[in-house]
């Protein structure tokens, strides 16, 4: 058993676990938090991508103690307060889950990949750094939408946010 | 069309809950006291049980029990079933094999299930599995249909001689032989319909618990069927009688057939739970779900179809071997029959059909009924056939069928559907225009010039949804009926609750239903519930595949509906002292046509539930009940355009346009029948490029895991240009077709018509490969 300590959420949190817990498995067993989902065992499917210090990570590729010390963002804790993440809304707007099983992973990856593109995305770019998220239901075409949507809503947001600091 | 109701685009009510991480699926419910299972399966294909040794496990720390198909069987539970009788041509009923949810004695597939492992944590569940001594003699295995029928092949069950499980046979075989005599030019082929694994992404799951205290079980599971499931498990089963047994299937990760079936793990979860005494909770790796889902499609075609001298067909003749796996899985046999052979007649008129289809056991996972269900295989099989044709006979493809389109209806084929309404023609223009198929010529050129092989195939698919008129379908052999239940409650304030036997798993029920009720009553979506998925809430119903839940789902609601209206327009005519004749329902208000007369919906409500001043006579109260059984299938239809460019350095594919032009009937919500067949086409799309269960000569799954198994991912699949055409569907109240299933049932056949006319050849079987397609590039004769 080891002791880990991280901050999910914005909450402390610390528990033991088995060593070979992963990372997912504390997030959804020993903290409840069951928005981030198991769709494989092979590191494929993407369902259980999580913000780790910032950055998606697929939490299956990881062990809990390796998170030991990191900050942990999770979809339960994306939106702020009552108001969705501009992510969440443009799948929401755009039709962009249908069973929703898969749809957090997607909604973590695509916030990260629009962090990374603050120039702005198109479609070819989504599509191909979507290649670590499995989707069955949607044949991807409005997750796409959505991204390239939610691209734009956020550079807006940030280019007035500039203009005003200015 | 309000803002809110039939055919508006309205964001889904459901999305909150999912895009916040606040969905409830199997694997994130917790009961108090509850342990986990694990399985100890089969890693032979086919091997006799000599021993079970199950010492070592029990020692293991957490464990709490490990138990045997022999203990199972003690308890009295019994053998999975096949729900659908078929008869062979010779009368005789079809073989079903014994399929014990725990192996006795004998396993026939990798991943046939033997022992139950239960423990304080998943992880130690799954040591103590591994410590479980079984003793095997392996016999030899057969894993492909045609194979398997082979004289001196392995037998799997003793009540199949030969593996054949049915020999069944539809059509005029002697009227469509001499069809095929006369005819001008006949186009023979063989055909290979690919062995899909489904894949719903959340894996399949159960949790079963007994209270001892109320001799009561519950059951969450991950089904399109609760109470097909509770049925099921009650009459056939032996679980417990259908008053000591809930069902409920919460938030389910999609389904796409997969999820229809009763297996051995939900069984064995309950049993397991009233043996060991804690609720007991078994979540499927992926590879578990590979190796133990029902597979689909996996079948070997021959046809021939025969031409007059004016290119109109005059006969089909069609031979299929269906691989089932190595037991019948729960409707296994309806769906390479009546689910297929009777759409052979697919858009065209054709005077003579008969189909021949073998079912054949092997030592493989159960098949059964994956999205389109038999109809993409009927569709893969005309729509390859047609396309070869045109080309044989010199013609355009879209030419040939038009020739052959059927423009009159009603319409019956010669293979029991009668087809109700439809414009075949229209969808084909409609997707030739929005391809345009006339400027091919020139993108062709222009990708020549890159050194790029382009090539275009169409794809006219029939399906029939809806299944259908119950007396009918058990006079084909279902064990069960196929109407839908609905149960509409008026709450004192007038908030609404829709109980609805159908389920939703992704198809955005609770949003459409609501939308219908809107579109009633006036009632602001936000009050109005979807209630599904609990056997104890709905008092029963047939749950949700085959397209049905709008044609057949949402027209019981309509009928409950229908009553709650009629009681509402009697006490609002009651308290606005008026006929009962002239009050209408408008914006949430029941009024007196033609005046400024009226009481607000939930006043009436409130009246309803005060019973202070109602009609003479009248129960207090507004809820009612409805039953629809449908009156035939409903028939969607359309046309699929695939354009494709074909790298011959490499034999990649990319497709560079698909074109969707379906008629669904009436439409609820057109944001949720796009999303619909966006994910159809992209199965249908992976099955002709990427996807196929691969199993070895010793029946090992080669294809167990997704480094294995090609899914389609964002950037194999384009956008899709889909557009829809509407001649109403005449025998539902609501004018719909469904639409679950056309994408998945329509595209195959485009894409491979399409890399096969680029190719200038027709050897090429699903999945084309990059590999298969650069082999075909060198090994064919141009056509």
């Amino acid at each position: 058993m080891s002791e880990v300590s991280l901050v999910v959420n914005g909450r402390k949190v610390s528990g033991a676990v088995e060593d070979r817990t992963l990372l997912v498995h504390f997030l959804r067993e020993h903290l409840g938090l069951t928005g981030t989902h198991v769709g494989c065992d092979t590191s494929q499917c993407g369902a259980c991508v999580v913000h780790v210090d910032g950055k998606a990570m697929k939490s299956c590729s990881m062990l809990a103690v390796q998170a030991s010390g990191s900050t942990v963002t999770t979809i339960e804790g994306l939106a702020n307060g009552a108001d969705l993440h501009p992510v969440q809304a443009a799948f929401k707007e755009h039709h962009g889950l249908q069973c929703g099983f898969c749809t957090p992973g997607m909604i973590m990856t695509a916030t990260d990949m629009i962090r990374r593109h603050p120039e702005g995305l198109d479609e070819a770019t989504v599509r191909a750094e979507l290649e670590g998220n499995i989707c069955r239901c949607t044949g991807y075409h409005n997750i796409v939408k959505a991204i390239l949507a939610a691209s734009k809503t956020m550079s807006k947001a940030s280019k007035s946010k500039a203009k005003k600091a200015a | 069309m309000g803002i809110e109701g039939i055919g508006a685009r309205v964001a889904r009510k459901e999305d909150k809950r999912f895009i916040t991480g606040a969905g409830r699926y199997v694997d994130d419910m917790v009961v108090p006291g509850m342990k986990h299972a694990a399985f100890v399966r089969s890693p032979h294909a086919h091997a006799d049980i000599k021993k079970i040794d199950t010492k070592k496990a029990e020692a293991m720390p957490g464990v709490i029990g490990v138990l045997t198909g022999k203990q199972l069987k003690a308890d009295g539970i019994g053998n999975l079933i096949c729900g659908w009788m078929i008869h062979s041509k010779d009368g005789s009923p079809m073989k079903m094999g014994a399929w014990s949810p725990l192996a006795v004695d004998r396993v026939r597939y990798v991943g046939d299930a033997v022992v139950v492992v239960v423990a304080d944590t998943k992880g130690q569940a799954r040591d103590a599995a591994e410590a479980v001594e079984i003793t095997y003699k392996e016999r030899k295995s057969v894993a492909d249909a045609v194979d398997a029928l082979a004289k001196g092949a392995p037998q799997l069950h003793p009540e199949a001689d030969g593996n054949l499980i049915f020999d069944w046979g539809i059509g005029d075989e002697a009227a469509t032989d001499a069809a095929l005599k006369s005819a001008a030019h006949i186009t023979r082929l063989n055909i290979v319909n690919n062995r899909l694994v489904p894949n719903a992404m959340e894996p399949r799951a159960a949790l079963g618990h007994y209270d001892k205290a109320e001799d009561h079980y519950t059951c969450w599971t991950t089904s399109q069927n609760p109470h097909v499931a509770r049925l099921v498990m009650s009459a056939f089963y032996n679980v417990a009688p259908e008053n000591k047994l809930r069902v409920i299937a919460p938030d389910v990760g999609g389904g796409f057939g997969s999820k229809i079936y009763i297996y051995p793990e939900e069984i064995v979860c309950l049993w397991a739970s009233k043996r060991t005494g804690v609720p007991v909770k078994w979540v499927a790796d992926r590879t578990e779900s590979f190796l133990t889902d029902a597979h689909g499609r996996d079948h070997h075609t021959t046809v021939e179809m025969g031409f007059d001298k004016n290119n109109r067909i005059v006969g089909l003749k069609v031979d299929t071997v269906a691989n089932l796996g190595a037991y019948m899985s729960l409707f296994s046999s309806a769906t390479p029959t009546y689910l297929y052979a009777t759409l052979l007649s697919g858009q065209y008129n054709i005077p003579a059909i008969y189909g021949n289809v073998r079912t054949v056991y092997t030592n493989t996972a159960p098949v059964d009924a994956y999205r389109g269900a038999g109809r993409p295989e009927a569709t893969f099989v005309l729509e390859r056939t047609m396309e070869i044709a045109a080309r044989e006979l010199g013609v355009s493809p879209a030419e040939l069928r038009r020739t052959n389109f059927i423009t009159q209806f009603p319409h019956q084929t010669p293979v029991i559907m009668c087809y109700d309404a439809g414009n075949y023609g229209a969808s084909l223009d409609a997707a030739m225009k929005q391809a345009d198929y006339a400027g091919f010529a020139k993108r062709k050129a222009a990708a020549a010039k890159k050194g790029k092989l382009r090539g275009i195939g169409m794809s006219c698919y029939i399906e029939a949804c809806g299944i259908a008129p119950s007396a009918a379908v058990g006079s084909l052999g279902a064990g069960v009926g196929l109407w839908e239940s609905a149960e509409v409650r008026v709450n004192a304030v007038g908030t609404i609750e829709v109980l609805t036997g159908s389920h939703s798993h992704g198809q955005g029920h609770e949003t459409t239903f609501a939308q219908l009720v809107n579109s009633r009553f006036g009632v602001p979506l936000d009050s109005v519930s979807i209630v599904h998925g609990d056997t104890d809430k709905v008092q029963m119903g047939m749950g949700t595949y085959g397209s049905r839940s709008g044609a057949v789902g949402m027209s019981a609601i309509v009928k409950a509906l229908d009553k709650v209206e009629a009681k509402a327009k009697k006490i609002a005519a009651h308290l606005l002292e008026a006929d009962e004749g002239d009050i209408v329902i408008e914006n949430g208000q029941l009024k007196v046509a033609g005046t400024d007369k009226n009481v607000p919906w939930f006043q009436m409500a409130l009246a309803a539930y005060t019973a202070h001043n109602l009609p003479q006579g009248m129960e207090p109260g507004l809820k009612e009940t409805a039953f629809y059984d449908p009156s035939n299938f409903t028939f969607p239809a359309g046309c699929y355009i695939c354009e494709v460019e074909i790298d011959p350095e490499t034999g990649k594919t990319d497709i560079v346009q698909f074109v969707a032009a379906d008629d669904f009937g009436n439409i609820i919500n057109p944001m949720i029948v796009e999303g619909q067949v966006h994910g159809g086409i992209a199965q249908g799309v992976g099955q002709a490029l990427l996807e196929g269960a691969v199993y070895d000569a010793s029946g090992q799954l080669l294809t167990a895991s997704y480094m294995d198994y090609t899914m389609p991912r964002a950037d194999d699949l384009p956008s899709f240009q889909i557009s829809t055409s509407n001649t109403p569907c005449p025998s539902n109240p609501l004018g719909i077709k469904g639409c679950g299933e056309a994408g998945a049932i329509g595209s195959p056949p485009a894409v491979i018509n399409a890399i096969t006319d680029a190719l200038g050849h027709d050897n090429l079987t699903m999945p084309a490969t990059p590999g298969k397609v650069w082999a075909a590039l060198r090994a064919g004769t141009k056509h």
